[in-house]
């Protein structure tokens, strides 16, 4: 066990666990933050992706020991803001969400693209969701979300 | 077993010297490695160094001669550097998504050592030394003197790579080929990378590495200084002799991702069409 200190969703926590721990474990079995889903485990499908300074990371594959001093948002941070009411219209408007296991992945993802670029072009938004899997939607639907998104919330990025 | 948050790179080389710690730094191999049952802690096998909060060793500097590259620097944040050589770009986009890349580094793809690590790749081709410290002492290395075999090192328990120096070297084409099982998030059956520099229909600077066919990453230094210096169709017409040069190299093997008679095929079709399309321009 020992002590990490990080700022979670604008808060500042720390937590006495194994620095092995994988801190999508931390955040759904410790914390009570269950918006961030597994899928396999192995960094191939996005599901658990949360944003640290920022940028999007695969929860599953982040030891505990890696987010000391780190600021971390996830998708139950991220609802309480103005982009996130953007892509949730955005999303629903497209028919982008089916199961939805895939879906706070995607909407982190979304984000950690639009902060780095408020008005991306089809293939950057296919780069930005390469790491992202979804067995539902067949991806056209969540394409036309992201763009819809940077329209629709044109200077909140 | 000991677990550990260093505070500075100082005190990283301090607990390394005792020898038992493994470093890890994106984790991106390492945890898929030593993956546990879910909501388990990974089973790491030795003292584990958590150094990722080390932000000291996340820089790009431009040396005049050559770039220096923090040990921590992702590949995302490389991607985005100006400074950071087109065909490094080229490969660094196709490795894996953003996410896996804004943890990635390329210092943690050679402490891992498979042979089919694209960054590895980029490494060779662009001659890259190594900065490698322990307490109270540093040693430099090329690259192909580091990586020894498939998770293979010359790393001590001591050491740690500290900074990856790409000499600055101008090229008239490169060109990086992955070829895997699909287009995004996959990890490469074989992958090419070439450069050359021509010059009034001279090749001056000929440069070729191919990944995943052999224990390490395979780059016939010796084959490209032999037609250095030569015209552009004296090297083309050499096509079947430079491919010869590769046969005792070329040894891919049968895995779960590729079969060696594909792999050796398709090695052999990105070394002709570099060399038989190195005079034309992307």
């Amino acid at each position: 066990m020992a002590k990490v200190t990080f700022t979670l969703n604008g808060e500042s926590i720390t937590v006495d666990e194994p620095l092995n721990m994988r801190f999508l474990d931390i955040l759904r079995m410790k914390l009570g933050l269950t918006g961030s889903k597994e899928g396999c485990g192995e960094g191939e499908c996005g599901a658990c992706a949360v944003l640290i300074d920022g940028q999007l990371v695969n929860s599953c594959l982040l030891p505990l020991g890696s987010v000391e001093g780190r600021n971390v948002m996830t998708i139950e941070g991220y609802r309480k803001t103005k982009r996130y009411k953007i892509l949730e219209d955005a999303f629903i408007e497209e028919g982008a969400v089916q199961c939805g296991i895939c879906t706070p992945g995607m909407v982190m993802a979304s984000e950690s693209l639009l902060n780095q670029n408020p008005k991306p072009s089809e293939k950057e938004i296919r780069i930005a969701l390469a790491g992202n899997l979804c067995r539902c939607t067949g991806y056209e639907m969540i394409f036309k979300a992201v763009k819809r998104a940077a329209k629709e919330g044109e200077g909140l990025w | 077993m000991k677990h550990v948050i260093p505070k500075t790179y100082k005190e990283a080389l301090e607990h390394l010297s005792e020898g038992t710690y493994k470093v890890l730094a994106g984790g991106t191999d390492l945890m898929v490695k030593n993956r546990s049952w879910s909501e388990t802690p990974a089973r790491f096998k030795q003292d584990m160094l958590y150094i990722h909060n080390l932000d000291e060793l996340r820089y790009v500097e431009d040396k005049g001669d050559h770039l220096a590259i923090g040990a921590l620097t992702d590949y995302e944040t490389l991607l985005r550097h100006e400074a950071v050589p087109k065909v490094l770009k080229d490969c660094l986009i196709e490795i894996a998504g953003p996410a896996i890349r804004k943890v990635g580094t390329l210092a943690g793809n050679i402490g891992n050592a498979s042979p089919a690590a694209d960054g590895v790749l980029l490494l060779y081709l662009l001659d890259a030394q190594l900065v490698i410290e322990r307490k109270g002492a540093r040693r430099e290395a090329l690259i192909d003197d580091v990586i020894t075999g498939p998770g293979k090192t010359t790393l001590s328990n001591e050491e740690m790579i500290k900074e990856i120096r790409l000499p600055k070297s101008t090229f008239t084409k490169t060109q990086f080929l992955k070829v895997g099982g699909r287009k995004a998030d996959a990890i490469s059956k074989v992958a090419f990378a070439g450069a050359v520099r021509i010059e009034d229909g001279i090749v001056k600077d000929l440069r070729m590495a191919i990944g995943a066919v052999n224990v390490t990453v395979v780059r016939l230094r010796e084959v490209e200084k032999l037609h250095t210096g030569e015209t552009i169709s004296a090297v083309q017409d050499s096509i079947v002799s430079i491919k010869n040069a590769y046969v005792p190299h070329i040894k891919p093997i049968d895995d779960q991702r590729s079969n060696r008679v594909y792999r050796k095929r398709v090695a052999f079709n990105m070394i002709e069409d570099f060399i038989m399309n190195m005079h034309i321009q992307d």
